[in-house]
Parts: structure tokens; C-alpha cells; sequence
């Protein structure tokens, strides 16, 4: 039942991946949340219909403003929530068909991991550096001698070893973020969700953590979803962009190309809103659209798109190509392609 | 150099000058020297950004001057000026009149600084009533406009939110009509972006700016982001460990930094960037404050260009020029 759709979505996205290079790819993927009781129960959409395709080895961002959906969509892949619609094929095999219970006791837990936004909220204060880098080995019964895995790791992500018998609190930002990324690393996972790694980091830190993250990525030719509204960040770790609007998806495309030609209105505002970046900032104005119950005719941005029509608020733009690997779910950016 | 900067400079008396302010921190385990010769002015008109790492002394010295300090802290020397009042003489019933009244106040996280259980309208008319001397029938038509002049759509409908209604950028917005309903002369903004989106961000930054023109208000913003000063501040005074290490006009800080702090911390900011290797982390981290030993330059131990002469003694940054910095060694011009 699922196939067709899933046939038919493969064929809009461009450009065609041989299946042996995807690692994840998301087919008309939902999570709405009700909001009361019963079947007349109002629904918020927090993620609406999404189809993505994460390749082998890519670093892809996602990027949008608070409440539209990033941090939803994010627990979706690591299958920390379950979806209500919609397929992850993750190396092959369908896991959202799990639930997120069972999933975490599977064999894809390990492949599948995350990194906190702040690892002080994210670690466990009571337990040591060691204990914390351990504990994912040790539940997921990762094979091999667990004190030398542990010392590994600490060395990867260059954390001293004389360090790993101290508490979060008697580590500095810094180190604690590199707590989260050994742990995170610790069961060798193909695919790892950062969301916001180096929000809560000075800039002197954030600029250590982000190259660490990058020769991570190289040395084991991990799979990133990187998460963040730091576009400056963005532009530098990420290969590819993900832009989402209220639950759903509304650009995509190499980082270069999305920054220096974005195609849809909201993307524009987002990245004339860059800190440190010359031009006239797109300021917006109206109301945001609320996610509950939203109109299924209607774009989500508009009302509040600077260059929107009434034809915007009569149907709703899908994705289509624009140039091969961007794509822009906008009437008016496909209008003038 | 902005034009803006060169006139508000021009002569005019500052709003805010603290000069050579020293404060200390009684702690169990030793005493924390968190401000060591701090000098800094505010002139009219003109947004002075104060950036500087977690812990170099921020927020230390905008709740000093605020007289908000902890009470495990003391000034061991220097003084504060707001036109012309001694802030360290004054009493805490003088400071309370300043405060709201001639001193506004943005901090980060609005939700928390607003009342969670008051409307946001009675929340203005408080401030106004207070400090406002305003008519109680005049009380809602003022606290309506303010909420008209931070750009809130609909303010008559707005005035009965409670601030769980409304969004984050929002709330800061309703936090800037706070700050500025009793015409303060001066406004300190505490990161006051922090934790909001980009867009939101852009949108509440240019508010304070176009705010703190019309009215001619000396505006002080303390963030940690260097972009955002560079983009929003007429100069930037750069704090390192309790100390103020460089001051000068935005454009000029950021075209030929003169400190080498200022230089690193400028080459770990991924604005303007090539690629993720082009990024320039900072060696070390912030000495400890509570060491007896603490060098005169407190960079020494990160700095790249330490010579012998910096071991001497170290002259620190005056806050009557606009252009300064206190190092021993410092960066070549281009």
C-alpha cells in the first residue's frame, strides 16, 4: 500500500542516488499531535508530509525557526517518537514501522545515535566522563573490552584521559561537548543527529568542537544531520540544506547555492537575516500561521510572504526542481524558473 | 569610522563612565578578582556592544552598575558615573528610582523576566504608573502606544495577552516597551537575542536600534556573538578575563584589530568564513581568577605574541578615548 506513493516520490527526487549510496531515505513522513480527545480532536501538524534523502557520508542541515517542526522531525529519524505517516528506510530496512520502544533495543539503536544541544542538560550529573561514554556500550552490548573502547574514544575526540574520572560538573563546556560526541560515538553508529551541538559554547570553544566534528565525519565517513539556526555554522560543516516552514519542507539544495540563491521567499528573509551578512535584510511581517489545523489548500507562509499572491493562499506548493539537487516548494519561484 | 560614532563622540559628555572599576568576589575557596581597572563610557545617541567569552566579566559589570551585584561582591576600587550621579554613593532607594526610570533594562529570556500570571498591558502600566508620572486615566492609551512602538500588531487586543500567549520574539519586544516607556537615557540589553531566531532576532536588534536613535539614548549591548556587534554597535569595548582589553569604532575594530584577543576572537567567528578550516580556535582557556599569581595581562598564557615586555606592568584602557587597547605587543596595522 505505502509502495506506490513511495514510487512516485523517488521519481521527483533529483538527482537519482543508486539505492547503495542512500543511507536514509523518508517518504511522506508525518507526526501530528492531538490536542484533546476523540476524533474531532484538533491536530497539530509538526511535521507534515516530509520526503528526504540522506546519502552515504553527507553533511546536510536543517535549518528553520523555533515550532517549525526541526526538533520534531529530528527525534522522528532518530526514532526517539513514533511517526504518524510515512516510511524511514534507514540501510535498507523500514524502522518506522518499529515502535520507538522496541527501537531502542534494536540492532539499528547503534547506528542511529544523537548529540545534545547542551550536554550539561544532556549528561547524567551524577555519572563520571567514563561511565557516561561507557554506558551506550555496555547496554547495547557492544562486543570488545569496554575500558579500552572508552580510552579510544576519549582520544578520538581528544579528551584527556586523566579527565574521565570527573563528574559533567568539573568539566569545562568545551569538554562536556566532547563527553556528548564520544558517547554519541560509542556504538559505532552510520548516522549521527547533532542537534544545536555548539549552541551553548563560546565562539573560542565552538570553533574546536565544529573541526572536531568535521574530521570525525571524514575519519569514519559518518552520515550528519545537522541541526541549527546558526546559518553561519550551517554554511561551513554542511554540504546540503534542508529548509522547513511550519512542518513542512520548502527548500532544499547544495549549501553554496541555497545561500548565495535561495528561491523561496522564506529562505530569502532567512538569509538576509544572517548576522554579519551585507545587503537589506527581509524583515516579515503578519502573523504566523498556526500549525493546528492548518488549511491543507493554502502555502503556510502565506500571510506573512513579503511577495506572496492570492493564488498562494488557494493551494499548496509542492517541491519541484529547480536546478538538479534544489528544490522549492513556491508557486512564484517555480513560476519564474 | 560611522558617521554616527564621530558625532556622538564629538565632545559630548558621556551618559555612563566607569573608570577603573575593580570588583571582587569573597568566595570559600578564594577570592575571584572578576573586574580588575575596568574603564568604559556611554555617550547620547551612541550602542556601545561589550563582547567577551563566558566569564570575562560581562554581566558582572552590568549588574555592578545596576547595583544588582551579589552579595558576596565588592568594589575595591574606581568609580561609576551616570550623568553625573555617583552610582557607588548612591542609596539603594536612589537606585531603585534609576532604575526603569532612568536606566531600562532588556535581559535575555524574556519569559522569565515577565510576570507569567499578569497581562502584558497591566504589566506596562506598572512600570509607567511607577516611574511614568502619568494620569491613571492616561495609564492604558500610554501603555497601548508603547506596545505600538515596538511594532506589535494589534496593541489594543495584545494589551490583555498573558505572556505564555505570546512568542518568544514577542515577549522581547513587550521586555523593550518595558525599557523604554519611562524614557530611559540610558538601556542596557543583557544578550538580549539569545535563544531567538535569526529572522526574530534581526527584527527585535533593529527595534532596540531604531529605539535608542529617536529617543538619543546611550544603549549598551552585552552579547558573547561578535557579529552581531559588528553589525549593530557604533563601537565595541572587548573584555577578556575582567579585563577590558581593546575599544574602538566597529568598523575599525573589525578591519585591523589592534589586541591579539580581539584578533583570535574575530578568527574563530565562522561569519565570513571559506570553510570550516579557515576557522582559528583560540588556545587555552580563561585563567582563574582566584589565583594571587594572576599576570598583569591576563592573555599572556593564550597569547601567540607574548614578548618579555609583557611580563611588566600592563596600562589598561582608558574610557576617555574611543580608540584603545591595553597590550604590550600589539597587532600591526594593515
Amino acid at each position: 500500500m505505502r509502495q506506490s506513493p513511495a514510487v512516485a516520490m523517488s521519481a521527483a527526487l533529483e538527482p537519482v542516488t543508486p539505492a547503495s549510496q542512500t543511507l536514509l531515505e523518508v517518504v511522506g513522513l508525518s507526526r501530528r499531535f492531538a490536542l484533546g480527545r476523540g476524533r474531532k480532536a484538533s491536530q497539530l501538524h509538526a511535521v507534515d508530509d516530509i520526503s528526504l534523502r540522506l546519502r552515504r557520508g553527507e553533511s546536510v542541515g536543517l535549518v528553520g525557526e523555533s515550532g517549525c517542526g526541526k526538533s520534531t522531525l529530528a527525534r522522528l529519524l532518530a526514532r526517539l517518537i513514533d511517526p504518524s505517516e510515512g516510511s524511514i528506510v534507514f540501510e535498507g530496512r523500514d524502522i518506522a514501522t518499529l515502535s520507538a520502544r522496541s527501537f531502542a533495543v534494536s540492532g539499528e539503536r547503534a547506528r542511529i545515535q544523537l548529540v545534545f544541544q547542551d550536554a550539561t542538560d544532556s549528561l547524567d550529573p551524577r555519572q563520571t566522563a567514563r561511565e557516561a561514554i561507557a554506558e551506550p556500550l555496555i547496554r547495547l552490548r557492544v562486543p570488545g573490552d569496554v575500558e579500552q573502547r572508552v580510552q579510544q574514544l576519549a582520544q578520538e575526540v581528544g579528551l584527556p584521559p586523566e579527565l574521565l574520572g570527573r563528574l559533567p560538573h568539573q568539566l569545562s563546556g568545551g569538554q562536556r561537548a566532547r563527553v556528548g560526541i564520544a558517547r554519541a560515538l560509542a556504538p559505532s553508529p552510520s548516522l549521527l543527529i547533532l542537534d544545536e551541538p555548539t549552541a551553548a559554547l563560546d565562539v573560542s570553544v565552538q570553533a574546536v568542537v565544529l573541526q572536531l566534528l568535521a574530521r570525525l565525519r571524514r575519519d569514519r565517513g559518518l552520515t550528519y544531520l545537522f541541526v541549527s539556526h546558526d546559518l553561519n555554522v550551517v554554511r561551513l560543516l554542511c554540504d546540503r540544506v534542508l529548509v522547513m516552514y511550519l512542518g513542512r519542507l520548502v527548500e532544499e539544495g547544495p549549501s553554496q547555492q541555497l545561500f548565495d540563491a535561495p528561491a523561496h521567499p522564506y529562505t530569502r528573509a532567512l538569509v538576509s537575516a544572517i548576522p554579519g551578512r551585507a545587503g537589506e535584510r527581509i524583515e516579515l511581517t503578519g502573523e504566523v500561521r498556526s500549525p493546528i489545523d492548518p488549511d491543507p489548500n493554502a502555502c503556510r507562509f502565506h500571510g506573512r510572504c513579503p511577495v506572496g499572491t492570492d493564488a498562494c493562499g488557494r493551494s499548496m506548493p509542492m517541491l519541484q526542481v529547480v536546478t538538479p539537487g534544489h528544490r522549492v516548494a513556491c508557486l512564484l519561484a517555480q513560476g519564474s524558473v | 569610522m560611522s558617521p554616527t560614532a564621530s558625532t556622538a563622540s564629538a565632545g559630548s559628555r558621556p551618559v555612563l563612565s566607569i573608570d577603573d572599576l575593580s570588583l571582587e568576589f569573597r568566595t570559600r575557596s578564594g577570592t575571584v578578582r572578576a573586574l580588575d581597572h575596568v574603564s568604559l563610557s556611554v555617550r547620547r545617541g551612541e550602542i556601545v556592544g561589550l563582547v567577551g567569552e563566558s566569564g570575562s566579566g560581562k554581566s558582572v559589570l552590568c549588574h555592578a552598575l545596576l547595583g544588582l551585584s551579589d552579595r558576596a561582591a565588592r568594589i575595591t576600587g574606581g568609580t561609576m558615573h551616570f550623568d553625573g550621579i555617583d552610582l557607588l554613593a548612591a542609596t539603594e532607594y536612589e537606585l531603585q528610582d534609576l532604575r526603569g526610570r532612568e536606566i531600562g533594562m532588556v535581559f535575555q529570556n524574556p519569559r522569565a523576566a515577565l510576570n507569567p500570571i499578569r497581562q502584558i498591558g497591566l504589566q506596562l502600566e506598572d512600570v509607567l504608573r511607577r516611574h511614568g508620572a502619568i494620569r491613571s486615566q492616561d495609564l492604558r492609551e500610554r501603555a497601548i502606544a508603547s506596545l505600538r512602538e515596538v511594532a506589535i500588531a494589534d496593541p489594543q487586543k495584545r494589551w490583555h495577552a498573558y505572556p505564555f500567549e505570546l512568542s518568544g520574539g514577542m515577549c522581547q519586544r513587550v521586555m523593550i516597551a518595558l525599557a523604554m516607556s519611562a524614557s530611559p537615557r540610558l538601556l542596557i540589553c543583557d544578550e538580549p537575542t539569545t535563544g531567538l531566531d535569526v529572522t526574530t532576532q534581526a527584527a527585535v536588534l533593529n527595534l532596540i536600534r531604531e529605539r535608542s536613535r529617536a529617543n538619543q539614548v546611550a544603549t549598551l549591548l552585552i552579547t558573547h556573538d561578535l557579529t552581531l556587534a559588528a553589525d549593530f554597535c557604533d563601537r565595541v569595548v572587548v573584555m577578556h578575563a575582567g579585563h577590558v582589553v581593546e575599544t574602538a569604532p566597529t568598523a575599525r575594530l573589525f578591519s585591523a584589530p589592534r589586541h591579539p584577543y580581539t584578533g583570535a576572537l574575530i578568527g574563530a567567528t565562522p561569519a565570513g568564513r571559506a570553510d570550516i578550516d579557515a576557522l582559528i580556535p583560540i588556545a587555552g582557556g580563561l585563567p582563574d581568577l582566584r589565583r594571587n599569581d594572576l599576570p598583569a595581562c591576563r592573555f599572556i598564557e593564550r597569547c601567540p605574541r607574548s614578548v618579555a615586555a609583557c611580563a611588566g606592568d600592563l596600562r589598561h584602557v582608558s574610557a576617555v578615548s574611543s580608540e584603545d587597547f591595553a597590550c604590550a605587543n600589539p597587532l600591526p596595522l594593515p
